[in-house]
């Protein structure tokens, strides 16, 4: 392939794995702005809903998008249950203390992921898309589906925004952010703007899920990676701020699309790696904000 | 075929097999009863022990029922265990009845050398058996060599046959990658063409491949035209393909793990009609039907099988019989639920292993895991020259290199032909043999 | 103080020579298996160290136990070098690794460190697999037989035998534990402990805390590596496995469980923990949930735990 096909690729392949980046990433973004906790079962509520969509598959069957909007509407409001039940048992109790809040979610992890292992199974699930396109570019064939996430995690994120600038809510959790106790004072009613949030990044988390499982597949392992890479997107575009990670998503996804063409894709993940916890190492208070000793 | 004696049903033709089996009609009774009993001990020793020779032959199972083996895991059960209940219907090893003592390793090496230390030293098994994944199996050698326990892995790793492991561990019922691919190299070139791209995951076994298929390649007279190594946790493959050379005559795909499918649909998005001839290996597709959304585009491209997954390509009674037995139907999937395929050109090895373990325990005069009684069975395994095909070896004959502590056999290549894959060519047993690079039977017991 | 120094000095030495008393009285199966505890518990009191002492929470431990694990196992693997000197190698690589990591993390504290020490651990595995050629990747690699026998004042023992495992595995423990018990009952100690209740205020006292923290964190990763080397020695099995993300979770979980700021509660959480999830498996396929369910826990009821709430509640002078 000539070098102007291989750079279209590269940068349409890169834009959508941005997309799908900031789209993992950014239930654990807001769950990190606003309360300043480490969910480290962000990456098993993104399993969740890919196997929900899996399990909708299952049993609507045809048409595809019949079963992929069950899944769409199923998956948020289950795994948004999960996570609240977690947070009113746990998390509500450890005061979101940061490290008893890491400990309490890998807990959480285990257990999230040993139940689907239980109730799924150990397989690989392939989930068909709502439609099928195939775009013929000429030198190459690209699925035009893959283009559809793409956009919806650019609406998704831009409602978000919307949401925390216009709303009542985004109004509070912009207060709890920026000074928990004196949002209390104020009257913000932190407890459930807590409890809220941390159910709105579980259910954001899940719609990812349910948007990528068809472009990958459903498996109950699979939650590890988009972990790491929704930590990588926060940390390097500043913890809290949903526009860092979002400019973030798109610098290492598209970054990501030439590196690994050209590069060794292993070295480029190592590389990536250390680069974000060199990012943490030199501006450890810039990124964390101030309420870090 | 040398020492087997191979025929349907494998029955213990020797006078020592039958003076066994005599005495165990006659002390059934109290084998019975110390089974019964289980674990209970007496002064640390299994109760079942007492009954000397006419207890079970019990047989550590290690299988990966939980991690990223667990799809193979779950087959390699249901084998082992329709090898077990047929294997008693004919009336048990040498006589004895055999009882499989199965443990999940979690897919894990350190939980693998866990597991055959509790196999072998609590549960009091004979034999270890069953391993899959090659990390796995070289994380447990180590320990089951220590123990001087007798270990049969059904992997197609190329660890057993490399000599880096130990006198204890066998790989009698499943052939290795590198017999695999020495066999295939040639009708691929032959057929399809000699400029080849590999694609492979960037681990040992995708290394395996990378290693062999390029010095047959070689060897053959063709050039590889790209070797491309894709991380095991990608999701996301399209950005991989251009780097494919466009004089590429054949692709070479070899990948496993979840990502499998995702692969294989994004092959077919990116090169749609024109692509070169394409042929990979069935690991990428095991445990998932050939109907699944995206697999249109295997239609047409070749792939290796060890045993067709299709009823009919390989149509023999024996292959009819462990069909039927493990309740495979005839695309492949299991009897009682079409979504839930096989993984059927690995898990035959779990019968077929269970059938060697059963030869060489009947003619090495086998009784406890004693050292004499181990280094018997040892020394007779490693006399065996092969496996005749049959009920007990039914994906075809096998040559047994006891130096290797390998088995050699048949190979196929089919063809994705409507969602169905039909055999075109299978290999001879010469055809996959190679240096040997090592000699098991020099090294101390 | 001296009488308490005295029983902490006595119970210590009490519960290893209770270890080396009990061999006989041990089957085989649970005599490796306590083998197997006692060189994961040392990865455990290294991590006890750094968490329990030092009050800094890691994610990425599993890269000091390999390092000491590879730092072992290649040169045995590629140079034939003799067990005794492969484990000094082993240690002092990890040694080498956690004071160089140290440098550059310590510049971060709480969640930040805990990230930083997460993603250098993820570097570390993936360089593992990513250099394949030497360090044979996921599939790892075996130590061979020759190297199998261990040199001690000339009498040579052999490492396939169980009591040469349990023996070495209980002299490479109590080498760890007590060096742990001699930092934290050193005025080192008591400085990391003041780190770990304030640090700012230590820092006002005019100690340095850096330092400090540098110097747990070697410690922590050196011991960390020391079973790591051990592991790869008695078990002769080197493997990427051993240094990813779910292996640094295991020390935190086991500390945790045993008790974080308790010398001894590595130990029990170690074996604990071990015993439980094999029972766990023979009632489900899901058996890693205990892992889960004893955190949540642990989290919930027991923050401290075992130990810890027993020194709570009856025995203040546990260290």
């Amino acid at each position: 392939m000539s070098l102007g096909p291989h750079l279209l690729l590269a940068l349409l392949e890169g834009l959508v794995g941005a997309c799908v980046l900031a789209l993992t990433a950014l239930g654990l973004a807001l769950v990190f702005g606003v309360m300043r906790i480490v969910n480290v079962a962000h990456g098993e509520f993104f399993m969740l809903g890919a196997v929900i969509a899996a399990a909708c598959a299952g049993l609507v069957g045809d048409p595809p998008w019949l079963a992929f909007g069950c899944a769409l509407l199923v998956a948020p409001l289950a795994v948004a249950a999960v996570a609240t039940a977690a947070d009113w048992a746990v998390l509500r109790r450890v005061r979101y203390d940061p490290e008893s809040t890491i400990v309490a979610t890998i807990g959480l992890l285990y257990i999230v992921q040993q139940s689907v292992l239980v109730l799924h199974g150990p397989d690989a699930r392939a989930v068909p898309a709502p439609f099928y396109v195939r775009l013929d570019l000429g030198w190459f064939g690209y699925n035009g589906y893959k283009l559809m996430v793409a956009g919806a995690a650019v609406t998704l994120l831009l409602a978000v925004w919307l949401g925390l600038g216009r709303t009542r809510l985004g109004l509070y959790m912009r207060a709890t952010q920026q000074d928990r106790e004196m949002a209390t004072a104020l009257g913000v009613p932190v407890r459930r703007v807590y409890a809220t949030v941390f159910a709105l990044g579980a259910a954001l988390a899940a719609v990812a899920g349910v948007l990528v499982v068809p472009i990958q597949q459903a498996h109950y392992l699979m939650g590890l990676d988009p972990l790491l890479l929704s930590f990588i997107v926060v940390i390097v575009g500043g913890l809290g701020s949903l526009k860092g990670a979002v400019i973030a998503a798109f610098v290492i996804g598209v970054s990501d699309g030439f590196v690994s063409v050209l590069f060794s894709p292993t070295l480029a993940k190592i590389l990536a790696t250390l680069l974000v916890a060199m990012v943490l190492v030199v501006r450890p208070r810039g990124l964390f904000g101030t309420s870090e000793a | 075929m040398g020492a087997s004696r191979g025929g349907d049903e494998s029955t213990s033709s020797s006078s020592q097999a039958r003076r066994i089996s005599r005495r165990g009609a006659l002390k059934t009774g109290l084998a019975g009863a110390a089974a019964g009993a289980g674990l209970l001990t007496v002064g640390g020793i299994p109760a079942a022990r007492a009954a000397g020779s006419d207890r079970p032959i019990r047989i550590g199972f290690q299988v990966h029922r939980t991690g990223i083996g667990a799809v193979y895991g779950r087959w390699y059960e249901r084998t082992a265990n329709a090898a077990a209940a047929y294997i008693n219907e004919l009336g048990g090893i040498a006589g004895r009845p055999v009882e499989l003592v199965a443990e999940d390793d979690g897919t894990d090496p350190r939980r693998g050398a866990e597991v055959v230390e509790k196999l072998a030293t609590r549960e009091q098994v004979d034999f270890v058996y069953g391993t899959l994944f090659s990390h796995v199996v070289i994380g447990s050698a180590p320990r089951a060599g220590e123990l001087k326990i007798p270990y049969f892995v059904v992997s197609e790793g190329y660890h057993v046959a490399s000599g880096k492991l130990n006198r204890y561990v066998f790989q009698p019922g499943i052939t290795d990658v590198r017999s695999q691919i020495t066999a295939v190299a040639g009708w691929m070139m032959g057929n399809l063409g000699k400029k080849v791209a590999m694609i492979f995951p960037d681990y040992a076994f995708g290394y395996d491949h990378r290693d062999f298929l390029s010095a047959a390649v070689e060897a053959g007279g063709g050039t590889v035209t790209a070797r491309i190594a894709i991380p095991p946790t990608e999701t996301a493959y399209s950005k991989y393909f251009p780097r494919i050379p466009a004089d590429t005559e054949v692709l070479y795909h070899v990948m496993v793990g979840p990502g499998v499918l995702t692969f294989v649909r994004e092959m077919g998005e990116h090169f749609g009609s024109r692509r070169p001839a394409v042929f990979g290996f069935v690991d990428s597709l095991e445990g998932v039907p050939m109907t699944s959304p995206g697999l249109e585009f295997l239609d047409g491209t070749y792939l290796w099988e060890a045993m067709p997954r299709q009823a009919g390509q390989y149509d023999t009674p024996h292959e009819r019989f462990y069909r039927e037995r493990v309740g495979v139907g005839p695309d492949g999937a299991s009897i009682r639920d079409p979504k839930d395929v096989s993984t059927y050109s690995h898990m035959f090895g779990c019968w077929e292993t269970l059938f060697a373990i059963k030869e060489a325990v009947e003619q090495s005069g086998y009784r406890d895991p004693t050292p004499a009684d181990r280094k018997a069975l040892i020394e007779t395994l490693e006399g065996f020259h092969g496996f005749n095909e049959g009920r007990s070896h039914p994906q075809g004959p096998k040559v047994f290199d006891g130096r290797l502590h390998q088995c050699f056999g048949q190979q196929f290549v089919s063809k994705v032909n409507a969602g169905k894959l039909e055999v075109v060519h299978r290999t001879a047993i010469e055809d996959s043999r190679y240096e040997p690079a090592a000699d098991y039977t020099k090294m101390a017991l | 103080m001296s009488t308490s120094s005295a029983r902490i000095w006595l119970l210590h030495a009490a519960v290893l020579l209770a270890l080396l008393l009990a061999q006989p009285l041990l089957p085989e199966y649970h005599y490796v298996n306590v083998a197997r505890i006692l060189v994961l518990a040392c990865y455990a009191v290294g991590y006890n160290v750094l968490l329990g002492y030092t009050g800094l929470m890691s994610l990425g431990h599993a890269m000091f136990f390999a390092l000491g694990m590879y730092g072992a196992g290649l040169p045995v693997y590629y140079h034939g070098v003799g067990a005794l000197p492969a484990l000094a190698l082993g240690v002092a690589a990890s040694a080498l690794g956690a004071a160089l990591f140290g440098l550059i993390a310590l510049r971060t504290r709480g969640v930040a460190f805990l990230i930083v020490t997460m993603m250098f651990g993820q570097a570390f595995h993936l360089t593992l697999l990513h250099f394949n050629v030497y360090t044979l990747g996921d599939q790892g690699f075996i130590l061979s037989e020759t190297i199998r026998t261990l040199d001690v004042a000339g009498a040579a023992f052999d490492l396939a035998d169980s009591r040469v495992k349990y023996n070495a595995a209980l002299g490479v423990f109590s080498v760890c534990l007590l060096a742990s018990l001699l930092l934290v009952r050193s005025p080192v100690g008591r400085v990391l402990v003041a780190i770990r209740e304030n640090e700012d205020r230590t820092r006002l006292l005019g100690y340095n805390t850096y330092l400090a923290r540098l110097l747990a964190l070697t410690v922590s990763g050196t011991i960390a590596g020391a079973a790591g080397a051990t592991y790869a020695l008695l078990f002769s099995y080197v493997g990427a496995s051993f240094a990813s993300i779910l292996h640094s979770i295991y020390p935190l979980l086991w500390t945790l469980l045993g008790g974080a700021g308790t010398t001894l509660g590595p130990l029990l959480g170690t074996g604990l923990m071990f015993y439980l999830e094999i029972y766990a498996r023979d009632l489900t396929t899901a058996y890693l949930v205990v892992v889960g369910a004893v955190l949540l826990v642990l989290v919930l009821w027991a923050p401290r735990g075992i130990l810890g709430t027993l020194r709570d509640r009856k025995a203040r002078w546990l260290p």
